[in-house]
């Protein structure tokens, strides 16, 4: 196998008129262009989603301050945790997942590519019909509100009694529909990880990046089917006159938090673990070594998948369980802990005796490997059921669950735009702006969800509008404030550096990483169908083979 | 940088003289044992995450440090190292054990605060909440009050806890007075407990921790903690009727004919609504409005004219009233001692 056989020979082609170009786009069943469109849009409303935050922090920035409305804070926080969970992180994660792994398996597309667009068009429209509530809420009179319910919807908040006009519907629907889209697309990488993988390459030499994100499809089928099927009871409740979570008529609103959050904690290993594929590919390849106790990775992975299905109800340790469900949810939540503990302590071994280069890219896994650290461990404080019944729904958890979102997942997610943006356009970023997104980010960062634990701590709940003064909060949310503009700066120099590099940035090259995987055997960016010729591997690091015929990894494997 | 900020702030805190604490409602100024009990906890648990921590990012920053690429680097690549079965066996024993660890000490507590059998001398609350105020019921005592509960102080040696189940008449609320307790939410159809023994005198804040809709900010717990003494006198004037004088009849006629008695009491008198708080001793409260204002005349006047103004969202109607009538209602609350 080399190189020159599997990229094309010649690309050039005569460039398309706008319209033909638009209906390419929106008829496409191309991976790698649903990847995009999936990324594209993911980056939409991450903006929208931004200034939702931005809004609340603004209003928070001082006690009994009047910015917005009571409506417009909580129709703020329910927008922003929708939007970010579902039509941000989500999205973005499925772009990567789809782009990259046909590529990883030296496959020409992914199992079904009809479906591929059907799940992107359903998300698509989901993330639309959540923000037509805007206009639309009130019935046809052109005047709306979104919801404002809180992204977990708590039962009865969401009944006809609690919630008129159709906002809660739109965010239902929204769910209901995108939800569809996401098993559509968990299906589709199941089946292309079980069934394209090149000549060659057994599940035990599929790239850790395909391991992950098929272990997260697998979740998203377990977890999103419970969400989808409790949206479709909220319906025949608030419709159709059923009682499920109609307390008023004997229904039951603990019935509905189970139902969410047997979803919402696989859900967290559902965005955690693309968060991992990418550290998995990226931290390897600038330590210049191979990941540290594959096997054990693999192993990890599919302990977190099973565990992760067992801990939802720590999400709960205040609704007044049982002293034995308690305890059962306290040591499964700090089970999960241990395979988790495993890959950082792998990552490290990686790192460990290697040549370590601070591109872009490796700082943001670096400052991932961090945060995470001590996401995880303010993770196991929230696992001690006790000590959540002062931590749950105070602003502490806000920290913490920012800090695995923003801390581990966004900061895996911006070194995995700059790893594979070379590849994506075919153009080198700019390392300078690279460099100043990422400390503007990580002060930013650090500001805004280093000291939001400490408000938390002190007594303040989540999703207040206002709080009193003297309550040794002020001081702390003002710097939390603060911190929100330095991240925004961060991420319209990522926005800049995109679109400045994808318009001037110099030719990236095949391969100007020196990697090891599949995807950077063909062109920058690659063309339909990828590779040339079908590759075939004989190890984990089929690149790493070719460059060292002398030393090849299939002699270790 | 973070945890450190988190760890120290937390020890701080922690170590702070309990009668000026950091915040009022800080987890780390403990005032009654199920709050102690957690405080324990807290501390071990901070203390072996903290650990975890230091090892960890030490092992971090020194992998950073000593394995960066240098200037003077001879290109060639690094050994290429697959694993080994040893170092991976280690990380996931030593891990085990700690969770053991964890769970065991965790586990104790669980049962040392949910497992406590109420003793004979308990006082008995139902606390019930309402968007977005809270009621609370003495059912052995015959008083029924609103958004200020009054509970009197446990000495170590008699103890004398109170034990509070919560009910909700509309939407999820949560009961946390982080000094007192952990918190225990209040779920319609879902009836709950939990038990508070403080053992200092003195008002502990709090307020209402889990999202009820649009004033869940603004629906503020206080817990008034007195002696015994000082407790029984309060539940002996709580048991009273509401006594009006003549001089104040126009604005109790005012009362009883508006909507007002739909939704409030004042025990003795024709209103019996219980959509609102019960008002027959609302001039022995310190506030309005679930802790929103305080309880002065103008602030009162201010909330039957415009309850927006003080509590946006807030479901008490503006009553419409005239300028004189205002006065008069007024001047009859104020006599609802």
């Amino acid at each position: 196998m080399s190189t020159e056989s599997i990229a094309w020979p010649n690309t050039a082609a005569a460039s398309p008129s706008f319209v033909d170009h638009l209906h390419e786009w929106v008829t496409t069943v191309d991976h790698k262009r649903l990847g995009i469109l999936y990324i594209v849009y993911a980056l939409i409303f991450l903006v929208i989603g931004g200034i939702e935050a931005t809004v609340m922090r603004i209003q928070l920035i001082r006690p009994h301050n009047d910015f917005v409305s009571p409506q417009v804070f909580n129709r703020m926080f329910t927008m922003h945790g929708t939007t970010m969970i579902f039509f941000v992180v989500m999205p973005v994660l499925f772009g990567f997942a789809n782009y990259l792994i046909p590529l990883m398996i030296g496959a020409r597309d992914m199992a079904f590519p009809r479906l591929n667009a059907f799940s992107f068009w359903m998300t698509a429209f989901g993330g639309l019909l959540l923000y037509f509530s805007l206009v639309g809420a009130n019935g046809l009179y052109g005047a709306g509100n979104a919801p404002d319910v809180g992204w977990f919807a708590y039962a009865p908040l969401t009944s006809q009694t609690f919630s008129v006009g159709h906002s809660t519907d739109f965010w239902t629907l929204a769910l209901l529909v995108s939800g569809l889209g996401s098993i559509g697309t968990a299906i589709n990488i199941i089946a292309t990880v079980l069934c394209m993988r090149c000549p060659g390459m057994t599940l035990a030499k599929m790239p850790l990046f395909a391991w992950l994100n098929f272990v997260m499809a697998g979740l998203v089928i377990l977890a999103v089917s419970p969400l989808t099927a409790a949206q479709i009871m909220l319906v025949v409740d608030r419709y159709l006159g059923g009682h499920f979570f109609d307390t008023q008529a004997g229904g039951s609103a603990v019935i509905w938090m189970h139902f969410f959050w047997v979803f919402g904690h696989p859900e967290v290993y559902v965005l955690v673990l693309p968060a991992f594929a990418f550290a998995s590919e990226i931290i390897p390849v600038f330590s210049r070594k191979p990941i540290f106790g594959y096997p054990v990775m693999v192993g990890a992975t599919i302990a977190i998948g099973f565990i992760s299905m067992s801990v939802w109800a720590h999400h709960m340790f205040t609704v007044g369980m049982s002293a034995a469900a308690n305890n059962f949810f306290v040591i499964s939540t700090m089970a999960i802990a241990v395979p988790t503990g495993i890959k950082i302590f792998n990552w490290l071994g990686t790192m460990w005796g290697g040549k370590i280069e601070f591109k872009t890219p490796m700082l943001f896994c670096i400052a991932f490997l961090f945060q995470f650290l001590i996401a995880g461990l303010t993770g196991i404080m929230q696992g001690a059921a006790p000590f959540d019944w002062h931590l749950g729904n105070s602003y502490f958890v806000v920290a913490h669950f920012h800090y695995v979102i923003v801390g581990g997942i966004l900061f895996c997610l911006f070194g995995a735009f700059y790893y594979w943006f070379p590849k994506m356009s075919g153009k080198m970023y700019s390392e300078t702006l690279g460099k100043l997104h990422f400390w503007l980010f990580i002060v930013g960062f650090h500001m805004t969800f280093d000291f939001m634990h400490i408000p938390g701590l002190l007594g303040m709940p989540r999703r207040i509008y206002t709080y009193e003064p003297g309550r040794g909060w002020d001081t702390w949310n003002l710097v939390v404030t603060i911190g929100v503009f330095f991240q925004a700066a961060g991420i319209l120099v990522f926005l800049g550096n995109l679109i400045w590099s994808y318009f001037r940035g110099r030719p990236a090259g095949n391969d100007p990483w020196d990697a090891w995987t599949l995807e950077w055997s063909t062109n920058s960016p690659p063309p339909a169908y990828n590779f040339y010729t079908i590759p075939s591997v004989q190890s984990r690091r089929p690149l790493w083979d070719l460059k060292h015929p002398d030393d090849p990894d299939w002699k270790y494997e | 940088m973070s945890p450190v900020v988190v760890w120290i702030c937390g020890a701080t805190a922690a170590f702070a003289d309990t009668a000026q604490p950091l915040s009022p409602t800080s987890i780390f100024a403990p005032a009654s044992t199920p709050a102690k009990s957690i405080f324990g906890l807290s501390l071990f648990v901070l203390a072996v995450t903290g650990a975890i921590f230091l090892i960890v990012f030490a092992l971090l920053l020194y992998s950073v440090v000593k394995f960066r690429k240098r200037k003077n680097d001879d290109g060639r690549e690094p050994p290429q190292v697959y694993g080994s079965n040893q170092v991976e066996l280690a990380w996931t024993v030593i891990p085990v054990l700690i969770v053991v660890a964890l769970f065991m000490a965790t586990a104790r507590v669980i049962a040392s605060v949910q497992k406590t059998v109420r003793p004979d001398n308990a006082i008995e609350v139902v606390a019930i909440g309402h968007q977005f105020w809270w009621e609370y019921r003495y059912p052995t005592l015959g008083v029924v009050t609103a958004n200020e509960l009054h509970v009197p102080v446990s000495d170590e040696n008699h103890p004398t806890p109170t034990f509070i189940k919560l009910l909700s008449a509309d939407t999820d609320h949560s009961f946390w007075v982080p000094r007192l307790a952990g918190k225990t939410d209040l779920i319609p159809n879902h009836p709950n407990s939990m038990w508070i023994d403080p053992h200092d005198p003195g008002v502990y804040l709090g307020q209402c921790a889990q999202y009820c809709g649009t004033q869940h900010a603004k629906m503020l717990l206080r817990v008034y903690v007195q002696s015994q003494d000082e407790f029984a006198r309060w539940i002996q004037e709580q048991r009273q009727p509401a006594i009006a004088g003549d001089a104040v009849s126009q604005g109790q006629r005012i009362f009883e004919t508006t909507a007002c008695i739909n939704c409030h009491t004042v025990a003795g008198t024709v209103a019996n609504g219980r959509f609102g708080p019960d008002l027959t001793h609302l001039m022995s409260r310190d506030t309005i409005a679930a802790g929103a204002a305080k309880n002065t005349p103008e602030n009162l006047r201010q909330w039957i004219l415009s309850p927006a103004a003080i509590k946006p969202g807030s479901l008490m109607p503006a009553m419409q009233l005239s300028d004189a009538e205002l006065d008069a209602l007024t001047a009859y609350l104020e006599t609802l001692r």
